[in-house]
């Protein structure tokens, strides 16, 4: 496959950007697209199948997650509702050495990557601050500063050049994220290293209550170009389209091309957290247009227009996803929370003569209460 | 050897004892860094472990925590104290915590190298001392070394460590000159040490106070007092134990830094033995410090930084005698400086 149109000495903003990149049109039907065709030559409807029962499967788990947060075993929770094709169609773009650098919300894209969907709910629980090991998994801990995670990733890529390797780092951040320092500094560091990165911008529209206009006066992937950076704007509910344009960025990427930057156009159709209300800033209308553009409705939509069983492909899904919520609910009220003591654990790797004393004389005042420090 | 050529040479062992070991930073390169700390690295080293960055410190030290993941041990070079502020948030939200977040399944072996402090005439955001800042970070090392000895171990002992360390290098002692043994095995990053014995009063000091606080043991020895001079070395965690066992035989504690007064090591180190030496204490602690000012422009800059004198003075202060502050009724309200200095002018007692 070549590259012409994002090799590097092309790296000048397109006169006049197209608005974003589609596989599937509106009503589910494939259109030809060149520019990401290429990329999906081994799609059928096995494949479809898969990315129906995953998209179904993250969107139970936010909907699990958010009850849990309203039963009050979960203490909070940022909700992907809407996002899934965003999300399922990047993750499965990665291959087994890829590492993932999310932001908070994608939860879904680590499920995908093989962190367990307990070591997720664990954080948001208030129960620790990362239930995986991102070594094993390929999927850092999740960032709640916004945008930081960029930079991490660009070091991190930076490391996968100088092992030799062909691994490819992909960093997810959202509209918001693209005002922070540093993901335009990440975006400095890759192009003047060459990178193996791809920039992976979900634009849900929404930052917290700021419209991303406030952010960007332009279409956030006209701004990478600036920076010496190729990029692609996508719609961000079109599963096949996001599939294919990160293919081609991973691709790039892995084969020494340096950095690309993925805009998927979507959209946040629930709140930004659980403790967020949208309707304080949201209009209704705008929201119902976006749920006419459902990445899963899209996909039936699809299925149906190739004459495949929708209904079976959905069965099966659902019966993926009950399973996962079943899995879940079991494994959290066997969830027992760790002991006081453990706060001091892994602070410092070497000991630290201040934080031992810390620790004994918090020891010392616990034994005071019967039962260890439970008043 | 000169201090700076120390730690470049402290640098070089470690790049030559670790493939996985890096330095980076903005014109660490062909130039060799502003002071010249990497200077030939690049020829030995090359480009793939002397990285010089753009201009971005945040860029710098998120990439650092980045490559930290993938298994490096990077050394940052941070160009003077007062640009680490834009890479603040990397350091404290993310290099700091990185390790406890993953309950220590990433380690952050990143080593963070700042010339602070004043005494060289330079301009503004160049004579800063940050070290507070960085004190007060759970998950953060903070060293400072005095003497070119120190400089070439604690720089090996930082990048060997596994946790990050900020590693600040008193400017003004670059070109200060010592006997350097490149053999020796780097020594523990977290004691201080006993500079000076002596049984009337301690003086703690570290990194550019070192020198000053030395001069004035030695004046201090000539006027009959006799100084126990302990220079920490380590900021975080705090030798407190070694500051204890001293002020316990001598009864008497003076702690001077370059750096501000208010929240200062200065502060939390006389707060400590406060706590823990109480009726040891024959005088009140005394912090003979910086003012609570932005650092002054060069021509003011000894007005700000603690002098032979004024370590002199802390030191008669605690010893009970003369001082410029006998004058002065410590409970008393505080008064404007013009009040102060009226009333004073007049030949009143301030008290």
């Amino acid at each position: 496959m070549t590259d012409v149109d994002l090799s590097t000495e092309a790296a000048s903003p397109p006169t006049c950007p197209p608005d974003q990149l589609q596989v599937l049109d509106a009503a589910g039907v494939r259109r030809p697209q060149p520019e990401l065709d290429p990329w999906l030559g081994d799609v059928d409807e096995a494949m479809l199948a898969r990315l129906h029962r995953d998209m179904t499967v993250i969107r139970r788990l936010d909907t699990e997650a958010t009850h849990l947060q309203r039963q009050g075993e979960l203490a909070l929770w940022p909700p992907l509702l809407g996002q899934e094709a965003s999300q399922v169609g990047s993750a499965l773009a990665l291959r087994g050495a890829d590492v993932v650098f999310p932001s908070y919300r994608e939860n879904g894209v680590a499920l995908l990557r093989g962190v367990e969907a307990l070591d997720l709910l664990r954080v948001w629980r208030g129960s620790t601050f990362s239930g995986w090991d991102p070594a094993t998994t390929g999927v850092a801990t999740q960032q709640l500063i916004i945008g930081a995670q960029a930079l991490h990733a660009v070091g991190y890529a930076m490391g996968v050049v100088r092992d030799r390797s062909d691994a490819a780092t992909i960093v997810y951040f959202g509209d918001g994220a693209t005002s922070q320092g540093d993901v335009n500094e990440a975006m400095i560091f890759a192009a003047s290293y060459q990178a193996p990165v791809v920039f992976l911008c979900q634009n849900n529209h929404w930052a917290i209550s700021e419209p991303v206009r406030l952010q960007s006066r332009r279409h956030i992937a006209d701004r990478p170009w600036g920076f010496g950076i190729p990029s692609l704007r996508v719609d961000g509910n079109d599963v096949l389209a996001v599939l294919a344009a990160t293919r081609r960025a991973v691709e790039r990427a892995a084969a020494g091309g340096g950095p690309t930057f993925v805009e998927t156009v979507t959209y946040r159709m629930g709140p930004h957290t659980t403790a967020d209300d949208p309707t304080r800033y949201q209009a209704p209308e705008e929201l119902e247009a976006w749920r006419r553009r459902d990445p899963i409705d899209r996909l039936e939509a699809h299925l149906e227009s190739l004459g495949a069983e929708v209904e079976a492909v959905r069965a099966e899904s659902a019966t993926a996803a009950d399973a996962l919520a079943a899995d879940v609910r079991a494994a959290l009220a066997l969830l027992t929370e760790a002991a006081p003591d453990s706060v001091f654990e892994h602070v410092y790797a070497e000991p630290h003569q201040e934080l031992e004393r810390q620790r004994r004389e918090l020891a010392l005042h616990l034994t005071q209460f019967e039962g260890g420090g439970q008043e | 050897m000169a201090f700076g050529r120390a730690i470049n040479r402290g640098l070089h062992r470690a790049l030559t004892d670790d493939p996985k070991v890096l330095l980076m930073g903005e014109d660490i390169g062909a130039l060799g860094g502003v002071f010249r700390i990497t200077d030939g690295l690049l020829e030995e080293f090359g480009p793939e472990r002397v990285v010089d960055t753009p201009l971005a410190e945040s860029g710098i030290v998120g990439t650092a925590v980045g490559l930290a993941m993938r298994g490096y041990r990077p050394v940052v070079e941070i160009q003077f104290d007062g640009f680490v502020y834009p890479a603040f948030d990397q350091i404290v939200a993310n290099l700091a915590k990185l390790r406890a977040r993953t309950q220590g399944r990433v380690a952050m072996p990143v080593t963070i190298r700042i010339p602070f402090g004043g005494g060289i005439g330079s301009p503004e955001h160049h004579s800063e001392s940050p070290e507070a800042y960085f004190l007060h970070t759970p998950g953060l090392r903070v060293v400072s070394p005095s003497s070119p000895q120190d400089g070439h171990d604690m720089i090996r002992a930082a990048i060997a460590s596994d946790d990050p360390v900020v590693y600040l290098e008193p400017k003004r002692c670059y070109h200060d000159k010592g006997e350097v043994d490149l053999d020796a095995v780097p020594g523990p990053l977290t004691t201080g040490t006993v500079l000076r014995p002596g049984r009337d009063v301690t003086v703690v000091a570290y990194g550019p106070m070192v020198r000053t606080a030395l001069q004035a043991a030695e004046v201090a020895a000539e006027e009959g007092v006799e100084v126990e001079l302990i220079d920490l070395r380590s900021l975080s965690p705090l030798d407190t134990g070694l500051v204890e066992c001293s002020v316990r035989r001598t009864g008497r504690l003076v702690v001077t830094h370059e750096a501000s007064r208010t929240g200062g090591l200065g502060a939390e180190l006389v707060a400590t033995v406060a706590e823990r030496a109480f009726h040891w204490l024959e005088a009140p602690p005394v912090r003979v410090t910086g003012l609570d000012i932005p650092y002054p422009p060069a021509k003011l800059e000894h007005v700000h930084l603690p002098d032979l004198d004024r370590v002199l003075d802390g030191i008669d202060r605690v010893m009970g005698r003369p001082n410029a502050l006998d004058s002065v009724d410590a409970f008393a309200a505080p008064q404007t400086a013009e009040q102060f200095l009226a009333e004073h002018a007049a030949g009143k007692e301030a008290r």
